[in-house]
């Protein structure tokens, strides 16, 4: 696929989904209600991914005081749905509704896996926050789909975050090493050929045993920044050269950002994630004037775009800033490099916490 | 000399990162170092084979590693050593500079420095000696033996020590110096503006003949400082009240606090006050009042404003000066901020009625000033009434100190801790009060300024014993 050739897919779909979110047949009660007090029809003034701009940024509070039911689409009513949770410490999390969108964007990802490091029908473990989100079906649907089944190890980081808050750092240490002893009793006695965790409970296992001596040959990753060093450090230290690291940008709003593995060590170990395109659409925009999208090389606020028929979600801030990266033959859009907490450099953020 | 890349060294293996930073020189823009930082993954990584770093020192005898200490030393202040990854050599004279240029220290300042660590590493035997109260060094070679007739055995009590050094005083390095002779490898975490002193004297053992793999070091963020901290066997670092506090029922964690030195004249000597005004003025000013054996409170039975008077006419003389000045005694402050801050706390505390600032009437213009881009605090006395005023027991990095009257049958109860304590006194009765008093760490009886330590008798906690521990033993006959 050209560049042009993804751009007008885009620009399709971006129709598409305008014609799906607000037509009554089928349309999201949420957009439906929002449309008329707009007082203009998205259906007649958005038809590419350039006017996205004008819609208001969306606001994740609407995921927690909206009832979930608002944000079923018509053509799914009476159909029951799955619920995801986002982050959050205390009080009502956000809330996302969905059916099928973490089978797609997880298959999508398969297609991108290397067989070589993520054999077909090789067993998966997942350590890390299951419970309420999506990524704990998803890396077991993930691991069904190429043909084996996934161990999971729970890790609640909403309790990591408190503890890091009240800085009781032994207790988080204490709290890991229960989730690591776990996992490694696990991996050290079940055959797992994959796995799915945090950077940092990667290193955590990493500590305490061989990861590829016990049998994982690949390593897909997310779930927090990470630094070239850390990456490098992952890849040449924890997984000792012999597994593949896989990293990826992703949460329960937008599904899965890949990147390109094989190329991170001629890349100084940078990451460079490329949306899911056409499903959804990562911009870096100015933070000041968010309408302006950054030149390539700079820092700006990512905005992400969701463009699924199960969920529409316009230019939405993440908590984070990246690089402007230039489009690559294989994903030929924009990516978003060395992806780091927004204001890293000027405040304090609780994060990569597990 | 271009700025070298000071790389992070895993068991004296170089490893240069991807996440470099860039120290500048102070008050410019220019690069005195790019330096490369470890991630606190990567070192807790590396602690689990610190068993190795000390395999390697183990391969030689105590006497062997004594011998290499004192080599090093040599080296330190006289050798071209490497510097950065490019093959560079850093002489004696480009480490004072570059040591200038990141600190705020004048020259003069950091060659007295360096005087006083070629000591430690010369002075290794006696230290060896001082610390261990006699050992014999083939009982550590050994691992058991006699020591004064008695059967002796030490074992270690960790694989590495670990040591969080500040950025603004390269003389604490003599703190981890004897550890090698002792056998236990180090792990270095530099202060951000000063890598270059635990460089230096990690290149001078390895030039005399230490294995590298005594040595880590680990430029690191927050979270590579606290890794260290929580998981090494043996750690010192360095820190206020608070940190004290933080440690202070964890038998691994030697904090190095504020010092709380304190100068003190007793009623048998307090008229001839005038002969130790010279004493007393080293005491408060050396090493440009920063370290923690400088005096902080000066007690007198009286005499007092004469004293305060005195004094400040001698501190008012040390003015910033350039730091190539031979005359230079004040340093500035690397962090600008820091001098705001501390100024700001002592005009606080003189907003009080019972304290006065006696240098104010003699030194030229404010305690503040800058000059060349630096921030500096002129040398302050305050006067204070009583032990109730703020100012009383406070300490600052700079050569400040109170000057407080009090009757000598009151000392003790009012001054609390002391790291050193200098009496000036023949009282017999007030000397043994003195020695059984259990806040007054070092102790000097006469006229010894409190900047005077002999490093083989312990600093704030004795190295030898935080790194060894005495074990009983016995063999069978047959064995």
């Amino acid at each position: 696929m050209t560049a042009d050739e993804a751009r007008s897919q885009l620009d399709e779909r971006v129709r598409e989904m305008m014609a799906w979110h607000f037509s009554e047949e089928t349309g999201t009660p949420f957009w439906l209600d929002w449309k008329k007090e707009a007082g203009w029809d998205p259906r007649e003034e958005v038809k590419s991914i350039d006017d996205i701009v004008k819609f208001p940024h969306f606001q994740d509070e609407w995921l927690r005081d909206e009832k979930n039911e608002r944000f079923v689409p018509n053509a799914y009513k009476g159909r029951p749905f799955n619920i995801f949770e986002t982050g959050g410490t205390t009080g009502l999390p956000k809330q996302r509704v969905g059916w099928d969108d973490y089978k797609h964007d997880y298959e999508q990802f398969s297609d991108q896996l290397s067989d070589e490091y993520f054999p077909k029908g090789g067993n998966w473990i997942m350590v890390g926050p299951t419970g309420p989100r999506r990524l704990r079906l998803a890396v077991e649907h993930l691991a069904n789909h190429r043909g084996g089944s996934c161990y999971h190890v729970d890790l609640d980081p909403r309790w990591v975050k408190r503890l890091i808050g009240r800085k009781e750092l032994d207790q988080v240490e204490r709290y890991q090493a229960h989730v690591m002893a776990q996992a490694v009793e696990i991996i050290k006695h079940r055959d797992i050929s994959c796995i799915f965790t945090t950077p940092k409970l990667l290193a955590s296992i990493g500590e305490r045993i061989s990861i590829p001596d016990h049998g994982i040959k690949g390593c897909f990753c997310g779930g927090t920044s990470m630094t070239p060093e850390y990456v490098r450090f992952l890849q040449e230290e924890v997984l000792e050269n012999k597994s593949l690291f896989v990293p990826t940008y992703g949460n329960t709003l937008m599904g899965l950002a890949v990147s390109l593995p094989e190329e991170l060590p001629q890349n100084d170990y940078s990451v460079t994630y490329f949306a899911p395109q056409p499903r959804a659409v990562l911009r870096i925009v100015d933070a000041e004037n968010t309408e302006i999208t950054k030149d390539y090389g700079e820092y700006g606020r990512v905005e992400l775009t969701t463009l699924t028929h199960e969920f529409f979600m316009p230019r939405f801030l993440e908590r984070d800033e990246a690089i402007r990266r230039h489009p690559h033959e294989k994903y030929p859009w924009d990516g978003v490099g060395d992806v780091r907490p927004f204001g890293a450099l000027t405040k304090k953020v609780i994060e990569g916490v597990y | 000399m271009s700025a070298p890349h000071i790389p992070i060294l895993r068991q004296g293996k170089v490893y240069q990162s991807l996440d470099v930073q860039t120290v500048p020189k102070l008050g410019t823009d220019e690069a005195a170092a790019e330096i490369s930082f470890a991630c606190a993954d990567m070192i807790k990584y590396d602690m689990h084979k610190m068993e190795s770093a000390r395999e390697a020192l183990k391969k030689f005898s105590c006497e062997e590693l004594v011998a290499i200490t004192k080599k090093a030393g040599e080296y330190f202040l006289e050798a071209d050593l490497p510097i950065g990854t490019d093959g560079e050599l850093q002489s004696p004279e480009d480490y004072v500079l570059s040591l200038a240029s990141t600190s705020g220290l004048p020259h003069s300042l950091i060659r007295m420095n360096m005087k006083r660590l070629g000591g430690i590493f010369g002075q290794i035997d006696d230290i060896f000696q001082g610390l261990t109260r006699g050992l014999e060094w083939s009982v550590l070679d050994r691992g058991y033996g006699e020591q004064g007739g008695a059967p002796v055995s030490f074992s270690p009590t960790t694989t590495e020590l670990a040591v969080i050094l500040p950025s603004n005083s390269p003389a604490v390095n003599a703190l981890w110096i004897p550890s090698i002779a002792m056998k236990v490898p180090v792990l270095l975490k530099p202060g951000r503006e000063e890598p270059w002193t635990p460089w230096r004297i990690i290149q001078a053992f390895i030039k005399a003949g230490c294995p590298p793999e005594a040595f880590s070091l680990y430029p690191t963020q927050h979270d590579g400082s606290g890794a260290i901290i929580r998981r090494a066997g043996r750690v010192m670092l360095f820190g206020d009240d608070s940190t004290v506090k933080q440690y202070e029922n964890d038998e691994r964690v030697e904090v190095h606090g504020t010092g709380y030195s304190k100068f003190v004249i007793g009623e048998d000597e307090i008229e001839n006050w005038e002969q130790y005004v010279d004493s007393m003025v080293e005491s408060v000013s050396a090493n440009s009042g920063r370290s923690c054996i400088c005096t902080s409170t000066i007690v007198v039975p009286r005499y007092g404003d004469e004293i305060a008077d005195a004094i400040s006419k001698r501190l008012a003389e040390i003015k910033p000066l350039a730091q190539d000045d031979p005359e230079a005694k004040l340093s500035g402050f690397a962090n600008p901020k820091f001098a705001e801050w501390i100024n700001e706390a002592v005009e606080d505390g003189l907003t009080s009625s019972g304290a006065t600032d006696v240098t104010a009437k003699y030194r030229d213009g404010d305690r503040f000033q800058e000059r060349e881009g630096m921030n500096y605090l002129q040398p302050t006395i305050v006067r204070v009434d009583s032990f109730d005023e703020s100012l009383a027991l406070r300490e600052f990095l700079f050569p400040f100190a109170s000057v407080v009257e009090c009757p000598q049958g009151e000392v003790l109860e009012k001054i609390g801790y002391s790291l050193v304590l200098t009496a000036v006194t023949k009282d017999v009765k007030w000397i043994n009060q003195l020695f059984d008093c259990p806040e007054i760490e070092r102790l000097n009886i006469g006229n010894v300024p409190t900047n005077r330590i002999s490093w083989n008798q312990p600093h704030e906690g004795n190295l030898f014993e935080f790194l060894y521990t005495r074990r009983s033993f016995a063999f069978a006959e047959s064995a």
